[in-house]
């Protein structure tokens, strides 16, 4: 009965969601009030459907009904309760749910922080999010139900891939969908702005808040994903440069470059195509990633279930948005005109720098994920794309982003002199090149690479802090400050603090792969590891090898480690839970490999790793959400009431 | 509307075309370096009868099938009832390989599910496996008279391949 109701729930869904798109758009278009008006309680109509379907899904898989399908293939009577819930969405048809449930509180949002926006906007907004809804709703209803019933109910689940089983499943995916599906709104809002032919200053403003806000929903979902591959896959790496995990890094990448050109046209009412064109990418990107994600055309750690026939559904869904889009965009956008001028030398120039190298090391992340693909359909044969390509690309394109960031915060804008951007940054710079050709020195053995990166990153925290400092001790009344200014602050070292964990792993992490019997030691990086003991360990659902290591330095034994190897008794594919001392200067890794000898002195492969700095990489990315939230709740988007008065009138005239 | 504003618009039709013609491939279809190269000559244990040998050499004249599989293999049970269909209608010798399993697992797997092979042999280690650069379970060989691999099936045998590649190609080799 349950899983009927979450079904009837999606079926009523999709009406509503119908209701909504139509009736929003051409109410919008039409300037019926009546129809507009349906706009705000239709989408919380819609959000209370979603939650009861997902509410229905999680009760089945909780109460372990296993004549639902789709539990019955992911859920298990031994799983541990946590990942009963969890494994909602530790499938295709759970995933596409999430993804549903997502858009939909999005849009509860919008319908609640709307009050300062004009009706006909909210409406728009709302109705374009709606017809997204639809096309996911008829997607999971027409082929990827997940309240489908079986006939034979099986006794017991196929239990959830053991790979999902990890804490990392509760929080990395939701938290990467909601940056995912975030990256709708302001795709929504550019729909709506291409719909009304008004894109101004007020426009910008309206969806600064909500682009930062999917932005830093991408970027802690990034992050998590990344930590959690670095303990769970026992490789040591934190990024794979897998077409799934570039799957979000694209929109990211496009996120980041959108919210900075959203400043440039709130501020001057410059590159409005621009913006509108880079909100269109990013959500593209985002329904591109699902593609690749779910239909299986490229090879990834993540094609848990892929299916050929699903992909037909979503790459006619992409056809159909992105394709539509850019034909409003190709319409509308010869009406878009550019507002004032802007000198070579201006804040203006240096972000639209930055935005060019954003949008190009997104091109050639592109580029990369999908050379596979198009080299086997041009019949050229099969190749695969990794690391090497990536990492001699991205840098390149990465680093000059990190100069420049610097630049256009302090740049003035519309006009600014070279001769005084100069002044003003000289001891910065001086100051950051001494210390970072000295930096590295510290760290043992320099190389150029190290000292250019390590520069870039006194660089920017020098100068956040010079900036930070003069704004306390030269305005007069400091508290005025906007809240966005410190946020941006925030965000800049984060990258900066990013930056040094990324530089300080790859020059200087030492590993190594070894044969231990019980009682062998090995070094690595100043620290000794004993393998003290290997006994069988039970588990709820699973059995394991269980290592005691020692780690001891100078003699002294500073902790044990408890690497695993568990067998799942759903699959033979065994599966290694990596022991990891972690401070702020650097991790050790113990990761337990096969059994090489049986018998009276068992002998295993045991990988141990040193890595300086890594929680770095992950605390970077913390700090840069941590100052998104700062810039996206600042004031004056809450504000704007009063102010939003006179465009309303506008808006409507228009 | 601006010609320069439909750029986007066409390399987006570009992007399009590409990714359904990916839709059509599938990407861990590798073609196997031993097409049309002889099929390493290997001996092993039979699984049932585990003191008798097996040898590669017993089927040259004839035109076989070497089906990997395993207990453990979820993809197998998928294959198996077209095994089984295919097994009843005796076109060609069909050679099971245990791959990395254990005999009793193996042997209790087919007495539940049935057994479509003419014989099956046992790879515990896995060595046969990678002289046939297996790295996946199940995978096939179409192997003919002279001893030459004509193709390989990864992934289970689906109706289609059947029925499109492999019982044509047999035709074509057993005349």
């Amino acid at each position: 009965m349950i899983p009927e109701i979450g079904h009837f729930a999606l079926i009523l869904a999709l009406f509503v969601a119908l209701a909504l798109g139509t009736l929003g758009v051409i109410g919008g278009q039409q300037g019926r009030a009546d129809w507009m008006a349906l706009a705000r309680p239709g989408a919380q109509a819609l959000w209370m459907l979603a939650v009861i379907s997902f509410g229905c899904l999680t009760y089945a898989f909780f109460t372990n009904d296993f004549s639902v399908s789709y539990v019955a293939q992911h859920s298990n009577t031994k799983l541990p309760d946590i990942y009963r819930i969890a494994g909602v969405w530790g499938g295709h048809e759970g995933s596409l749910l999430l993804w549903f449930v997502m858009l939909c509180s999005w849009m509860m949002a919008v319908s609640l922080f709307s009050r300062q926006l004009p009706d006909v906007m909210v409406c728009r907004v709302l109705a374009v999010l709606a017809l997204i809804a639809v096309g996911f709703l008829l997607f999971m209803l027409i082929t990827s139900n997940p309240f489908t019933r079986l006939s034979d109910i099986p006794a017991e689940g196929r239990d959830l891939n053991p790979m999902l089983q990890d804490p990392g499943l509760v929080f990395h995916p939701p938290m990467l969908y909601m940056g995912y599906v975030g990256m709708a709104v302001p795709f929504a809002f550019s729909i709506a702005a291409l719909l009304n032919g008004r894109l101004d200053a007020a426009w910008a403003r309206w969806t600064r808040p909500w682009a930062t806000a999917a932005w830093i929903c991408l970027t802690i979902g990034i992050a998590m994903g990344s930590w959690w591959a670095y303990y769970v896959l026992g490789w040591g790496g934190w990024w794979f440069w897998d077409p799934v995990e570039n799957a979000s890094f694209l929109p990211w990448l496009v996120g980041s470059a959108l919210i900075h050109s959203l400043a440039v046209t709130e501020k001057r009412g410059l590159f409005r195509s621009w913006t509108i064109m880079l909100s269109i990418i990013g959500f593209s990107l985002s329904l591109l990633g699902t593609f690749l994600v779910r239909s299986g055309v490229l090879t990834s750690v993540h094609a848990f279930a892929t299916d050929p026939k699903r992909g037909v559904f979503i790459l006619l869904f992409l056809a159909v948005v992105v394709g539509g889009s850019l034909t409003l965009f190709a319409a509308r956008s010869g009406k878009v005109r550019s507002g004032g001028a802007f000198a070579l030398v201006s804040r203006e120039t240096f972000l639209l720098v930055n935005n060019v190298l954003l949008t190009t090391a997104a091109a050639a992340v592109l580029l990369g994920t999908l050379y596979p693909l198009i080299v086997d359909a041009l019949n050229l044969g099969k190749l695969s794309v990794g690391p090497p390509y990536f990492n001699s690309v991205f840098g390149p394109i990465m680093l000059p982003v990190l100069f420049f960031m610097v630049v256009g915060s302090f740049a003035r804008w519309k006009n600014d002199s070279v001769a005084e951007l100069s002044k003003k940054l000289r001891p910065v710079a001086i100051l950051s090149v001494l210390l970072g050709c000295a930096a590295p020195l510290l760290a043992g053995s320099w190389s150029w690479l190290v000292a250019l990166s390590l520069t870039l990153v006194f660089w920017i925290v020098l100068s956040s802090f010079q900036q930070i400092y003069r704004q306390l001790k030269d305005t007069v009344n400091w508290k005025a400050t906007p809240m966005s200014y410190w946020g941006m602050h925030v965000a800049h070292i984060g990258i900066a603090i990013c930056v040094v964990g990324i530089t300080m792993v790859k020059a200087y992490e030492t590993e190594k792969d070894v044969r231990m019997a019980i009682g062998d030691t090995v070094e690595v990086a100043g620290y000794t590891f004993r393998l003290t003991s290997i006994s069988e360990v039970p588990g709820p659902n699973y059995n394991a090898d269980r290592g005691i290591v020692e780690l001891i330095k100078n003699g002294k034994v500073l902790r044990t480690l408890a690497p695993e190897k568990r067998t799942y008794f759903s699959s033979s594919m065994p599966m290694t839970e990596t022991a990891i001392d972690s401070n702020l200067l650097r991790d050790v890794y113990v990761a337990l490999g096969e059994r090489l000898e049986d018998g009276a002195n068992p002998a295993w492969a045991i990988r141990v790793y040193h890595k300086p700095f890594v929680v770095w990489i992950w605390g970077g990315c913390l700090l840069m959400a941590i100052g998104g939230a700062m810039a996206a709740l600042d004031k004056r988007y809450r504000r704007k009431a009063a102010a939003a008065a006179p465009t309303r009138a506008k808006g409507v005239a228009a | 509307m601006k010609t320069k504003a439909l750029i986007p618009l066409g390399l987006f039709a570009v992007l399009v075309v590409f990714l359904a013609i990916g839709l059509t491939r599938d990407p861990r279809e590798i073609p196997s370096p031993l097409i049309g190269k002889p099929a390493p000559l290997f001996t092993a244990p039979r699984l049932q009868l585990p003191d008798q040998q097996f040898s590669a050499k017993d089927m040259l004249g004839k035109v076989w099938i070497l089906n990997t599989w395993a207990s453990w293999c979820v993809a197998c049970r998928q294959e198996h009832p077209i095994l089984m269909e295919f097994a009843k209608t005796k076109t060609l010798p069909v050679i099971g390989l245990d791959y990395k399993d254990q005999n009793a697992e193996g042997l209790k797997w087919l007495a539940r599910f049935g057994d479509p092979y003419d014989l099956s042999i046992t790879d515990r280690d896995g060595r046969i496996g990678i002289d046939f650069g297996v790295y996946g379970v199940p995978e096939s060989f179409l192997i003919d008279k002279a001893g030459v691999i004509r193709y390989k099936q990864i992934g289970p045998v689906t109706e289609e391949a059947l029925r499109d590649k492999i019982l044509p190609l047999v035709a074509e080799l057993q005349k």
